[in-house]
């Protein structure tokens, strides 16, 4: 049964039919192991974030894009994933990244953009790409993963594989041209994609009374004929459930579903965001209480999954991982600037060729250029 | 007089001309209360109100579109694009909308509208907070495209622009938003479209540049001066439409062309300056006509100051240039 | 016409602005549509009473909804669904529709002798077309799509302009610049129309929302077919209009075919109108082929939209009974055995037999009233034929307010080439 788009769909605060608070049922699937594993998950998405978010402060690295308050629609929703599922994410879901199994070092590397980031500091931190993980290159553009999933999953029917595609976006995206296009082609085409809205209320300064009229971001999957889920975005075992049920109705030939996860953005829109110039505090404060990683730890207490131990274990081995791996980036040098000339196309053409050598040569007449210690970046 | 950076003689411009004309509407993605991003249209909402400067959905093909049909209707829209790099998905609007709209309508419907964005690299963003996408633009009949260098320009050309009757996209250079500071006039004042202007004059070697470049040229001049070599800057200020006599006029008197642009080579702008001055202006060549481009690659994020043409690069291209 | 008003000095646009009403062929008629009786009632109905094909934001959409109509195959009226309109408007709509359609038979016979390059046909929409267009203001602003040409001449345009646009003539005042049917009609506040699919869909929401900010008492109507609902324009336009609450009126006539695309394949959502539930807007579902069940439909939408109530999404739905335009053989795609089952429906032939039933129209006048179309047309095409070659030096104008140099430059190098 596909829950109504109206409906917000909960593991950690269950009602019963008169609305009474009920007992928690883990959803089937899930197990002591795997909970804790998403735990985890979610304890380092936690770490990355805070220490990235020091490092730019200290000037370390140019940018970062925190995801704190939203790791559970990353990890819930990567979690339900098999090993040949693909996923195209936005910029805020780290956590999805280390749940298909990225290591903390590959993102550090890239958050520096130096010669051992896969990516040869190409982009901004933050714009992940794990070929290896099938996790696509994160764009900054608005909304332009959301149709390109959509080709994979299209892919994946004809080729019949046993695999779905995801893609993550935020409500901001649900009003640009590819959510349309992308939400409107899947449905008509039965393509086995999740869109999980990480809908966290907030587009920059854009509030999501101002973004859209509609009652909810869920009911938007009617006007593409395809089922809205509408999910409690900061409880991590709905947010798994929500995604697996839609995977298994993706999986099944059934074609594609939209999930809202209803979050919110705790931190600023980015580093270089300042928030309390255009949100209310309340509203703060009335999500900091609803904090992913605390419901998650106060059902494990209660279920006998958590112990201080383990939560000492699970927090001191995330910091440890994260230090040693900034420890190890800050090593390595810039990519080369030869690489500035590679990977624009399979083989590089005679006229990038003379580029490349005249550059090379004006470096070695004349020294190289000089990075602009002044440049900084305001969005 | 006040002194002012680029970026406050842009909003002070929108200030002004709000206050002149109240056909004037600002909108875009966070333009509202937070002021934009750079802060370029800070203060507005609050002084005019959410009717005439407000903050949209995240699209900009809807930016564009509704920006067009207030223009159809005898508003003057300012619509904000956040980052030039984001442009594409109101490409369409703009190419085949607002440019075409009056020859289309044989001058019956008209869309007079000023599609502010900020453009170009130095400001660690990437591939895309860098680009410089002006020859796309310049490409289409019907539009206008300017680009300021300086606080005064920027203010009165936004002025013009607005008061245009034609679309017009003005390209902020981001990376010069507050690098320099210059005596600007209060209230409003116009910097005629299609006149460039000589930043320096010199004998030797003409550069044509535009944008953030210009202060790039003006430091390579410096450092050609003390080589014995005598620059002269034209800073174009309109590229649609060009003003051709001032670089002819230059390219006459120093026989020699540089032409210095962030944006990649090839199909470029700056291929348009060199195609025009070797039409009518080859019997006063004494060298190649060079050019000082971004390279033909997606802009880089960690090596983006090899990427950037310096003053080094332009250096080298004018000795080039002076020795051939 | 919307004027603009300027409160600090006046402007030039504001004065371009001010322009003359149409002449329009039955002025009288047009001032009927401002009688709110009859229709009133009909809106009145509708708004307290909603129907299962009225979909509120929050009501669940239903596969089965059948769309809004009033009247039954055999031109009577459900019981209470009449909204009594005024003779002299369903006359004028009539016309308007009759001539459409005898347009559509000579224009195609134009385009086959060669004697114009391409013609869209209005055929089995021409109840939607003009219904719809009838229930706004002539102040009102029309943003259209291909086949809502008949809007333009029901507000005025003329024949022989019209003519003239599909040869790009002289007398065209687009001065050849557009394929035909893409007309410009300033004074009808009609819209030049562009080829790209859905681009206009969001200037209407910015002429709404310009007239709003003016405090114009101005509508808009953003026009489109069913392929364009699946355009990114109609998105953001949807989106913008209904967060700003725009006057506009948003009319998608499902013709069910985009060329050769049948709707199933544009879409799998149960209806168009639920569409509008991803906005926050009401969406309504209408008998298209139904000329009272559109103009009530539409005339309540442009009363809320009036009253600031925000935008609606209409959807009327029809069928395109001839090829996508004068260059398409649909038989290639399509079994045209839907076609006789549409011609059943025809929206015309339905709407003469309810005003035979109301003793407002017999044989006779039909004959007569054929006579005078047959006639206008062949003047029309006449006096259009007549009109010269568009002058070259035209080319370079219009692409800005004044020629630029290098546009001055490129036309005198091109005539001095050809020998002056």
């Amino acid at each position: 049964m596909t829950p109504m788009a109206e409906d917000l769909l909960s593991v950690l605060e269950p009602k019963s039919a008169k609305g009474k608070s009920a007992k928690i049922a883990l959803p089937k699937g899930l197990d002591r192991a795997k909970v804790q594993r998403m735990y985890r998950l979610m304890v380092q998405t936690r770490q990355l974030d805070d220490r990235a978010m020091k490092l730019q402060r200290q000037g370390r690295i140019g940018f970062y894009v925190p995801s704190i308050g939203q790791e559970a629609c990353a990890v819930g929703s990567a979690f339900a994933l098999s090993d040949k599922d693909w996923c195209y994410p936005s910029y805020r879901e780290p956590g999805a990244a280390l749940a298909v199994g990225v290591s903390i070092q590959a993102m550090i590397h890239q958050l520096y953009g130096n010669a051992e980031d896969v990516t040869k500091g190409r982009q901004m931190p933050v714009h992940y790409a794990f070929r290896k993980q099938r996790y696509v290159s994160v764009s900054s553009p608005i909304g332009t993963q959301i149709v390109q999933a959509v080709g994979t999953a299209m892919a994946q029917r004809i080729r019949k594989e046993k695999a779905i595609s995801i893609t993550y976006f935020g409500d901001g995206a649900t009003s640009s041209n590819d959510f349309h296009t992308g939400l409107n082609f899947a449905a008509v085409y039965k393509a086995p994609t999740i869109f999980l809205c990480s809908n966290n209320q907030w587009a920059i300064s854009c509030p999501l009374g101002q973004q859209t009229a509609s009652d909810t971001i869920a009911v938007k999957a009617k006007a593409y004929g395809m089922p809205g889920v509408r999910v409690d975005g900061n409880d991590v075992l709905a947010v798994w459930q929500a995604t697996s049920e839609a995977r298994a109705r993706a999986l099944a030939g059934e074609g594609p579903t939209l999930i809202e996860a209803l979050t919110f953005r705790i931190g600023p829109h980015s580093s270089s965001d300042d928030p309390s110039r255009y949100r209310p505090n309340e509203q703060l404060e009335t999500w900091q209480k609803k904090d992913p990683i605390e419901r998650l730890k106060k059902f494990m207490k209660s279920a006998g999954m958590w112990t201080e131990a383990f939560e000492k274990e699970v927090v001191e081995s995330a910091i440890d991982e994260v230090n040693a791996a900034v420890k190890h980036a800050e090593t390595v040098p810039l990519p080369a600037s030869s690489t500035l000339f590679t990977d624009v196309y399979a083989t590089m053409p005679p006229h990038l060729v003379e580029q490349q050598e005249r550059l090379l040569a004006l470096e070695k007449a004349q020294g190289g250029a000089e990075i602009d210690k002044n440049a900084a970046f305001p969005l | 007089m006040t002194t002012m950076t680029l970026l406050q003689a842009v909003n002070s411009g929108l200030k002004d001309i709000m206050q002149d004309d109240d056909r004037v509407v600002v909108f875009g993605e966070d333009v509202g209360i937070n002021g934009g991003v750079f802060r370029a249209t800070e203060g507005l909402t609050k002084q005019y109100g959410e009717e005439r400067c407000f903050d949209t959905p995240l699209a900009e093909s809807g930016i564009i579109g509704v920006a067009i049909g207030m223009a159809l209707y005898g508003m003057r829209p300012v619509p904000e694009i956040q980052f030039a790099d984001f442009i594409f998905p109101a490409f369409d609007q703009i190419v085949s909308e607002a440019a075409k709209m009056r020859y289309r309508s044989g001058g019956e419907f008209t869309c007079p509208m000023v599609i502010r964005t900020p453009y170009g690299g130095g400001i660690r963003g990437g591939h895309y907070h860098s680009q410089s996408p002006e020859a796309y633009f310049c490409h289409t009949p019907g539009l206008k495209v300017v680009v300021p260098s300086t606080p005064y320009d920027a203010k009165g050309l936004l002025i013009s622009s607005i008061r245009d009757e034609d679309p017009v996209l003005f390209l902020e250079p981001k990376r010069i938003y507050r690098s320099t500071k210059q005596d600007v006039p209060e209230g409003v004042y116009e910097v005629p479209l299609g006149k460039a202007r000589i930043a320096r004059a010199g004998k030797d070697v003409t550069i044509v540049t535009f944008g953030a470049m210009v202060s790039i040229c003006e430091k390579a001049a410096e450092d050609a001066a003390a080589k014995g070599m005598d620059v002269e800057i034209v800073d174009l200020r309109t590229l649609l439409p060009l003003d051709e006599e001032a670089i002819l006029t230059s390219v006459a008197k120093t026989g020699r062309l540089v032409v210095v642009q962030e944006a990649p080579r090839f199909c470029s702008f700056g291929g348009e300056i060199s195609a025009i001055v070797a039409e009518k202006a080859i019997e006063y060549l004494q060298a190649p006509i060079l050019r000082v481009a971004g390279f033909d690659t997606p802009f880089p994020y960690s090596l983006e100051h090899v990427y950037m043409p310096d003053a080094k690069r332009v250096l080298a291209a004018v000795e080039r240039a002076v020795n051939f | 016409m919307a004027t603009v008003k300027s409160k600090a000095k006046p402007k030039p646009k504001a004065k371009a602005a001010a322009v003359r009403r149409p002449k329009s062929p039955s002025a009288k008629v047009a001032a009927a549509t401002k009688s709110k009786s009859a229709p009133a009632v009909a809106s009145k109905r509708a708004m307290s009473k909603p129907s299962k094909n009225v979909l509120v934001p929050r009501g669940a959409p239903r596969t089965d909804d059948a769309p809004w109509s009033v009247l039954r195959a055999d031109g009577t009226a459900l019981p209470g669904r009449d909204p009594k309109l005024a003779p002299e408007l369903m006359l004028r709509m009539y016309r308007a529709m009759t001539l459409i359609r005898a347009l559509d038979g000579r224009m195609l016979i134009l385009q086959r002798q060669g004697r114009i390059g391409f013609w869209g046909p209005t055929r089995g929409q021409e109840g939607a077309t003009i219904a719809s267009c009838a229930a706004f203001e002539d102040r009102d602003w029309i943003l259209p799509a291909l086949r809502e040409g008949g809007c333009a001449l029901y507000r005025g345009f003329s024949l022989t302009e019209l003519v003239a646009q599909t040869i790009g003539n002289a007398l065209d005042r687009v001065k050849g610049r557009q394929m035909p049917c893409h007309y410009s009609f300033k004074e009808g506040n009609y819209v030049a129309m562009s080829s790209v699919i859905g681009t206009q869909i969001p200037h209407a929401v910015g002429v709404a929302l310009g007239a709003k900010t003016r405090g114009d008492d101005v509508v808009a109507a953003g026009y489109m077919g069913d392929g364009a609902t699946s355009s990114s324009d109609f998105h953001v336009a949807m989106n913008f209009g209904a967060v700003s609450k725009a006057p506009v009126v948003f009319i998608c006539q499902n013709n069910q075919w985009a060329i050769s695309v049948p709707i199933e394949k544009q879409t799998v959502s149960s209806t168009i109108a639920v569409k509008a539930v991803a906005y926050g807007m009401e969406g309504v579902r209408v008998d298209g082929n139904d000329v009272l069940a559109v103009y009530s439909a539409t005339k309540r939408a442009v009363d809320k939209a009036r009253a600031g109530g925000g935008p609606t999404f209409l959807e009327l739905l029809t069928f395109r009974v001839l090829g996508h335009s004068s260059s398409d053989d649909p038989t290639r795609y399509r079994d045209e055995s839907c076609v006789k089952e549409w011609e059943a429906k025809d929206p015309i032939v339905r709407f003469r037999r309810y005003l035979e039933s109301r003793k407002l129209w017999n044989q006779a006048l039909e004959d007569e009233l054929d006579g005078q179309h047959q006639a206008a047309i062949s003047q029309a095409i006449k006096a259009a034929e007549a009109a010269p070659a568009v002058p070259t030096a035209t080319i370079v104008d219009d692409v800005y307010a004044t020629v630029p140099a290098h546009l001055k430059e490129q036309l005198r190098r091109t005539l001095d080439d050809l020998g002056g």
